[in-house]
């Protein structure tokens, strides 16, 4: 039931908080300190104005400008941002991961490899959708990982909204590891993984063109398929640059042989993963245009393919031009995200160091992972156009402690309710005296 | 990373107990077996009574000397003193190794020693992470470096912490740098119900471990419940294999170690040594256990066999039993995040330290993480954060004694370090910030009042051999 119809207003009035009804698609939020999310500046007394879920309007208001919504909300100066992207995550795909019943995150045990397909494995209610819509996440992408092979399979681009439709876009791309891990999956070195993929892509190249049942041969070691002809036909769009390649590498050599990789194959449309010594060949990968998710603040050599992480990486990508994006993998939880990018805004007071300012910092966990997730201009942005995805916070959003108080996804409010926040309120206290705490809910 | 995935099924191994000094002695003669080497200025005799060091007396002895320091005193900053105190405006002097004094704007300086301007800037006491694996399970993280589970048996409690640190691991530099960490616990992993005792370390770079150890802080007993041990030897077959059985296992193990500690003349036996010394209240307790009810049935069995628990970690549920941990005056060292990994993780919540807070419960922040424990004080400011949502406001100052004067005393250092106090160890961490701001880093971190690291000098930054020649050498980090 809708509060009020599309009543007039006028900006300079003072506004009035409604109540949201359920299925809200207009909505015009006032007197925000407004982050935009494409890197400039926030604007205080700025306005976002939610029309059928998308953005028509957000920014400092004309005086005299009115419009006519069904939710107002005076955010009373908070900040207001648009909802935060995570890449590259497992969101809905275990609910425990250590429990493997409940765990689709790896597929070790199955003949099929780039043919794996995330979207059809996401549980929309999963607790870890809603503990992190809570947070402020309202787009991700979600992948398997690579286990059998070096192809992870098909990732996902979804919403959090815990909805029946969590997909957004099935299929958004194939995930492979091309260092360390892709060397141990692909039989145990380097070379065997850059084999296999070389292989793999032309299985691919001879599908081209070819739909119906493919005419290609198995490839295989032993009694083990490294590819079979579904999962060729799956990288059909890899090879024609219709579907991104993500590629994990750590390595300045792994990231060059990477970058290589397009010599060979012109139309592959490549992202970094990980990166984690990128700021060593930060020229390097912004003349090839490749984008980095790079990860944020990996600063020990954990592995052989990881000597020169540092902190800094994120701010040198950044600084050679190089489109980079906060790697939410590389994190305890992708609710970090934001404490993640308040660290990289830290270093920019650390002499030798180098961070990013607070609007690209906030940048690399909106827009931009979301433009190289091919979603630029609708997700991570509030511009007229985008999802309407507005997020109302207690405080700075990339200080520790600071948390979403509203999420609007598509311009519809969300319950921020789950398992966590009911165990919260029934812990509020430890009063027993009447019932046990089994009757308390 | 979390210890938990850090454990690696080994081959099977051989517990050796060395279970006489003669066979210790033999030990250590070199080839041959012609005579022991500790006899070789004196004449051979074959009535020679071959001894070990006596049990309980020192062995593997710290030699950490704190390194030459200067009379330093920091005026104009905010101060938290990490037991619970705020000065504005503040002077914390230190010399000879020790904090001199501690006060506001009028405490004398005297005129010819080094003066820190600490306009804007915060002072506390060095940060303490009660729960690491630095050093067992260093970076780079190879399979030939994995030496922190010595996950062959399900009681350990023979085997120390400190003979598998690598002080060459580069995470403690990091942890020193970017974490203001000053003293740390190493505790075995959790694959086993005891998993041996912990050493508690300064966080100096050293060439030994012994020049890491921190001199008079008391040894812990690692011990785990619930998923992990039952896991672990379950898979193999052997007991325990369910909740029921860890308990079991815990008892037996206990009531042998108190017929030990009831014998007028014991042979040796490294694991009851350590038992014992539980037992006489010697070496404390850290007990891996995230349930509330296992935690509830752990303080009974400590009640039975006459031990105390010092502190449960990774308590994801003590918000759940806040009173009973108050009542029984253990602590709980907790990520401020941390939740649904694995199944006994399941209920955690960012309220677990403001929950425990409101009960006058004990609470330590601690990481088992070489990242997390870089960033111990953003850690305790989300778990503040959350707290100040519902209501309850606990005070700057409080939530800093969390991952200071907190931890030291549940590892029994607190009367050498852990606050800013007149006498105590000169432990201090000069923040260019607010620490619980997400925006501030150490700027300069002195241990026993010498400053060992300084942001504004690249050369006070530790490089360990395993970095030197390597991509990155000396970089910020």
């Amino acid at each position: 039931m809708k509060a009020l119809s599309h009543l007039g207003l006028t900006l300079a009035a003072s506004a009035l908080a409604l109540s949201a009804p359920a299925m809200a698609q207009d909505l015009v939020v006032t007197n925000a300190k407004l982050v935009i999310g494409d890197g400039s500046a926030p604007i205080e007394g700025g306005v976002v104005i939610v029309d059928d879920g998308k953005v028509v309007f957000a920014g400092k208001p004309t005086p005299g400008q009115t419009f006519s919504t069904d939710v107002l909300v005076d955010a009373g100066g908070a900040w207001v941002t648009p909802g935060i992207f995570a890449t590259v995550t497992t969101l809905g795909l275990a609910d425990v991961s250590a429990v493997d019943e409940s765990n689709d995150i790896t597929a070790g045990e199955t003949p099929f490899s780039a043919a794996l397909d995330a979207a059809t494995a996401i549980n929309p209610t999963s607790q870890h959708i809603l503990v992190h819509k809570a947070a402020g996440i309202t787009r991700a992408t979600t992948s398997m990982l690579p286990a059998g092979s070096i192809f992870a399979g098909q990732g996902a681009i979804i919403d959090l909204d815990g909805d029946a439709r969590p997909v957004m876009q099935a299929r958004a791309f194939q995930m492979i590891n091309l260092g360390e891990g892709g060397a141990d999956r692909a039989g145990g070195s380097r070379s065997a993984a850059h084999a296999l993929l070389r292989a793999a892509l032309r299985e691919a190249q001879a599908l081209v063109g070819k739909p119906g049942i493919p005419e290609t041969t198995e490839i295989g070691k032993d009694d083990e398929v490294l590819l079979s002809r579904f999962d060729a036909e799956a990288l059909v769009p890899v090879v024609t640059g219709k579907q991104k390649l993500y590629v994990a590498a750590d390595r300045m050599a792994d990231i060059r042989a990477v970058l290589a990789l397009k010599a060979e194959y012109p139309k592959l449309d490549l992202v970094l993963v990980g990166a984690t010594e990128g700021w060593l060949v930060a020229d390097e990968i912004a003349a090839a245009g490749v984008p980095v998710i790079a990860n944020g603040l990996i600063d020990l050599p954990e592995t052989f393919e990881q000597l020169g992480a540092t902190q800094s990486n994120v701010g040198r990508l950044a600084k050679a031009g190089v489109k980079v994006a906060v790697n939410a993998a590389t994190m305890q939880d992708p609710r970090r995200l934001q404490q993640v990018a308040g660290n990289l805004v830290a270093l920019t007071r650390m002499p030798g160091a180098t961070g990013l300012s607070w609007d690209q910092a906030f940048a690399a966990i909106s827009s931009v992972p979301a433009e190289i997730s091919g979603m630029g201009g609708k997700a991570g942005v509030l511009k007229p156009g985008a999802l309407g995805d507005v997020v109302i916070w207690t405080d700075d959003p990339l200080e520790v402690g600071s948390v979403p108080t509203t999420v609007f996804i598509g311009g519809v409010k969300q319950d921020l309710t789950n398992h966590q926040t009911r165990l919260r309120d029934r812990y509020l206290d430890l009063d027993e005296s009447n019932r046990p705490k089994a009757y308390d809910w | 990373m979390f210890a938990d995935t850090k454990r690696r099924s080994r081959g099977a191994g051989v517990i050796l107990t060395l279970a006489s000094a003669l066979a210790l002695a033999a030990c250590s003669t070199s080839g041959g077996g012609a005579k022991p080497a500790n006899a070789s200025d004196a004449p051979e005799k074959s009535d020679k009574t071959f001894a070990a060091t006596k049990a309980g007396d020192p062995v593997f002895a710290s030699t950490y000397k704190p390194f030459p320091n200067v009379a330093t005193a920091i005026r104009g900053a905010t101060i938290y003193d990490g037991k619970g105190g705020k000065i504005e405006n503040g002077v914390v002097f230190m010399s000879g190794g020790t904090i001199t004094s501690v006060g506001g704007p009028d405490t004398p300086i005297p005129a010819d020693i080094a003066v820190f301007d600490g306009t804007g800037k915060f002072v506390t006491p060095g940060i303490i992470d009660i729960h690491s694996h630095l050093g067992d399970y260093p970076s780079p993280g190879v399979e030939a470096h994995s030496d922190g589970n010595e996950a062959t048996a399900p009681t350990t409690p023979e085997v120390w912490a400190e003979h598998s640190v690598w002080p060459q691991d580069p995470g403690f530099s990091r942890a020193m740098a970017n974490g203001g960490i000053t003293a740390l616990q190493i505790l075995p992993g959790s694959a086993n119900l005891m998993g041996g005792r912990s050493v508690t370390l300064k966080n100096v770079p050293a060439r030994t471990v012994q020049g890491m150890k921190f001199p008079g802080a008391p040894y812990g007993l690692k011990m785990a419940c619930g998923e992990n041990p039952k896991r672990v030897y379950g898979g193999r077959g052997r007991m325990p294999s369910t909740r029921m059985g860890n308990f079991a296992v815990n008892r037996e193990t206990w009531l042998a170690a108190i017929d030990y500690a009831n014998e007028k003349d014991p042979k040796r036996d490294l694991a009851k040594e350590t038992l014992v010394g539980v037992l006489k209240g010697e070496i404390l307790v850290h007990n891996h256990c995230y349930r509330a009810d296992e935690m509830a049935l752990v303080l009974d069995m400590a009640k039975e066999m006459g031990y105390k628990v010092s502190t449960f970690h990774h308590a994801v549920e003590a918000y759940k039993i806040g009173d009973l941990l108050k009542e029984n005056e253990v602590c709980s060292a907790i990520w401020a995040d941390w939740y649904g990994f694995k199944m006994e993780s399941y209920d955690g919540i960012l309220e677990n330290a403001a929950f425990l807070q409101r009960e006058g419960a004990c609470v330590v922040i601690h990481s088992d993480d070489q990242n997390d424990i870089q960033r111990l004080n953003q850690e305790a400011a989300k778990a503040q954060a959350a707290g100040k949502r519902v209501g309850i406001d606990i005070s700057d100052a409080t939530v800093i004694g969390w991952i200071t004067l907190n931890p030291a005393k549940a590892m029994g250092i607190a009367d050498k370090t852990g606050s800013l106090e007149v006498g105590k160890m000169a432990d201090v961490v000069l923040w260019n910030g607010d620490p619980l701001s997400v925006y501030s880093r150490p700027e300069k971190v002195w241990i026993d009042g010498a400053l060992m690291f300084d942001a504004m000098n690249p050369k006070t930054r530790p490089v360990s051999d395993f970095e030197l020649g390597q991509p990155g050498e000396g970089d910020v980090k």
